[in-house]
């Protein structure tokens, strides 16, 4: 009787054995994909920033009404003034619809290339 | 083991012939046999109590030492959670109130070289000083051969010119990573944002720091990690800030000035919208401290806090709005405007002679220096300085910029009663701007103190009270009539009841001895709307002159005023002000019932 106990304790601590094993490197895996994808994010991150300065940058007020004045003829846009306000019975409608876009630009969002994150 | 027999038969034999008793033999041998078994078992017992009580010491020791060792070594994250850092080791951005971005960062690279690596270091300077117009080549050269290990060459790199020097291919030539401060809207709210630069700077990284305005002033802030990556969000608002920068800018050229300063405020919660001080710099390339004259002809120098001037008549709604409170006067009180007033060698005159007598109105719609200074007469220096104390006019304004405590008011150093009627109608008393249109606030919101700033808020200051409500009214009624019918009639914007007040004081000469006769600081401090107030604008021009006719103009009537008016019209539908119209008939709605 007493041997049995014995020999399941082994054949227990053993398993146990086994398991913590492989418990470890799965964490092991665990934590280097975390320190992939915090890097991951870390680049997201920068890449993020850049987009969002270079967005201030096209966006900055200067710019806008250099681009306005350029294109007043086809566009022909104002600064906001007073009476820029109207009233509600002054709305068209209905509302035509969006133009379709032929000519489609490619910005700078889409996303990268591995021979782009090489640089 | 040999096993003692009981009853050694040997023994027995001999006890027997001797006579003795054999069974005292036996005894004997059972006794010293019990003996030894109580020696062994004890042994074994001690044994294992030896073998228990070093498991236990075992066990405990382990648990003590991995103690001392947790509580002797510094606290360190564990490993999975301490990869978080580059994501925000980051300055904080800063943006304006709708979150468009107002500064943030760049990565970008520095150059350096190591001469000792380079194989031709003839060809680097040569190409070096192609790519960088600014650097020479015997200078280059003259490092690159001499006897240094280490030349810094560029602290910033652009892209393409990163690209340039990899061409080169000069083993010699290593790039760091750094970080740069960008401003995308260049020199939009400069004075504001200030700048940054680098502190400690290494090969690996470079530390930035601000250098003035809101980066100064904040800088903990930004570069604190607790943070997380959140961006300061200022009061401003890009867009308005841009509108009147633009419109400042042409009034400030059609005006012939030297200088021009607008501030716009929220006037409940005290909020910054925009304040501008032309001319100005782009904070990306931050001009160089002037090192000799005078500061305020730097464009660094920001003339909407740290400019102190006389503002002139702007104050006289302060001495009017007192009086007012203190009941001394009422709106229709007549106030005796004979000229000129003498006080000892003094003479105050005004601008036109307006006769015998003017209403209060009047006196502030006309801008008459003798009736306010005799109202100033009537409130004396000591409550005339307690008013214009909790109005903020005594220290310098507590806006959230480095510069601001170096916007501190110049006071007259015996504030005798003739200070008090010439501070009465603005002069012997510079202030900035910001403190004017600090105290328009305070005043016209309703009379309680708010106090300027530069963070977004939305919160409704309930700040001490200044003025009783039906006084605060009182003073925007008396300002809308110097629109309507008085010295500021091309203020008037329609659909925005434009109040508000000229203030024209001629400049102190720098090295003392009076005033210039044709120099002047020109003011306009304007509410909009006047019947329901949203916002405070200040407009100053700094030696104005308007040319268009045979003699130059430079009151603030023809100078700061159609500018101010230009900045309502631009910045108000931006602000989402709905311009009032006469008629009020409900519109686009059918009210129905059955």
């Amino acid at each position: 009787m007493r041997s049995i106990l014995f020999v399941l304790a082994g054949l227990m601590v053993m398993g146990l054995a086994f398991w913590s094993y492989q418990e470890n490197y799965k964490t092991r895996d665990a934590i280097s994909e975390v320190r992939q994808l915090h890097a991951q994010i870390g680049q997201n991150h920068e890449r993020l920033g850049m987009l969002r300065a270079e967005w201030a940058y096209l966006n900055r007020p200067d710019r806008l009404s250099d681009l306005a004045e350029l294109n007043f003829e086809r566009l022909g846009l104002l600064p906001l003034m007073p009476d820029a306000f109207g009233r509600v019975d002054q709305i068209i409608y209905p509302i035509p619809d969006l133009l379709p876009i032929i000519v489609p630009i490619e910005v700078g969002s889409d996303p990268v290339t591995e021979g782009e994150e090489a640089l | 083991m040999i096993r003692t027999p009981l009853r050694p038969l040997a023994r027995i034999l001999k006890a027997r012939e001797k006579g003795e008793n054999p069974d005292a033999i036996e005894a004997e041998n059972i006794r010293l046999r019990r003996e030894d078994l109580r020696d062994k078992s004890r042994l074994r017992a001690e044994g294992r109590l030896i073998v228990m009580g070093a498991m236990f010491a075992l066990a405990y020791g382990a648990i003590g030492i991995r103690m001392g060792a947790l509580a002797g070594t510094a606290p360190e994250e564990p490993q999975s959670a301490s990869i978080g850092s580059p994501i925000i080791g980051q300055r904080a951005d800063i943006t304006d109130r709708n979150g468009r971005l107002l500064a943030t960062n760049l990565d970008t690279h520095s150059l350096y070289a190591h001469p000792k690596d380079m194989v031709d270091p003839a060809r680097c300077a040569r190409e070096l000083a192609a790519i960088f117009p600014e650097l020479k080549e015997e200078q280059l050269l003259k490092d690159f051969t001499g006897s240094r290990k280490f030349v810094w060459i560029r602290r910033q790199l652009s892209p393409e010119q990163m690209q340039q020097v990899h061409d080169i291919g000069s083993p010699g030539l290593v790039f760091g990573p750094r970080e740069m401060r960008l401003y995308p809207n260049g020199a939009i709210a400069a004075h504001i944002l200030g700048g940054a630069s680098y502190g400690r700077e290494g090969v690996a990284s470079a530390e930035v720091i601000g250098v003035a305005g809101i980066e100064r002033k904040f800088d903990d802030y930004l570069r604190d990690p607790a943070n997380e990556g959140a961006p300061l969000e200022l009061s401003i608002d890009l867009t308005v800030q841009a509108a009147a920068e633009e419109v400042l800018a042409g009034g400030m050229s059609i005006m012939n000035a030297k200088g021009a300063a607008s501030v716009l405020m929220d006037v409940h919660t005290g909020e910054i919208i925009s304040m501008v001080s032309l001319p100005d710099f782009d904070p990306n390339n931050r001009p160089q401290v002037l090192l000799t004259g005078d500061q305020s002809d730097s464009p660094l120098f920001n003339r909407a806090v740290q400019g102190v001037y006389e503002l002139g008549s702007t104050f006289k709604i302060f001495a009017v709005a007192q009086a007012m409170e203190l009941g001394l006067v009422l709106a229709d009180t007549l106030i005796n405007t004979k000229g000129p007033l003498q006080w000892g060698k003094f003479r105050i005159r005004d601008f036109h002679d307006y006769g015998a007598e003017l209403s209060t109105t009047d006196v502030i719609v006309q801008s008459s220096n003798i009736g306010t200074a005799r109202i100033a007469m009537q409130i004396g220096a000591e409550r005339q300085q307690d008013f214009l104390r909790g109005l903020g006019f005594m220290e310098p304004t507590p806006v959230e910029l480095q510069e601001a405590p170096s916007g501190a008011p110049l006071l007259p150093k015996n504030w005798s009663e003739l200070s008090t009627m010439t501070i009465s109608y603005g002069h012997g008393l510079s202030s900035s701007p910001l403190h004017l249109a600090t105290a328009y606030s305070s005043l016209l919101n309703g009379g309680t103190r708010v106090y300027p700033t530069l963070l977004k808020r939305d919160l409704v200051q309930s700040g001490p009270r200044v003025v009783r409500e039906d006084i605060s009214q009182s003073a925007r009624d008396m300002l809308r009539q110097v629109v309507v019918r008085g010295t500021a009639s091309f203020g008037e914007v329609e659909g925005y009841e434009v109040g508000g007040k000229t203030g024209t004081a001629d400049k102190p000469k720098e090295n003392g001895g009076g005033y210039y006769k044709d120099k002047v600081i020109s003011t306009f401090a304007s509410v909009f709307p006047a019947n329901d107030p949203q916002y405070v604008l200040v407009v100053t021009f700094d030696e104005p002159s308007e040319n268009s006719s045979d003699t130059p103009r430079r009151t603030a009537g023809w100078t700061a005023v159609p500018v101010a008016a230009e900045i309502i019209r631009r910045v108000a539908p931006l602000l989402g002000l709905r311009p009032q119209v006469d008629s009020l008939e409900p519109i686009g709605v059918t009210l129905t019932s059955n």
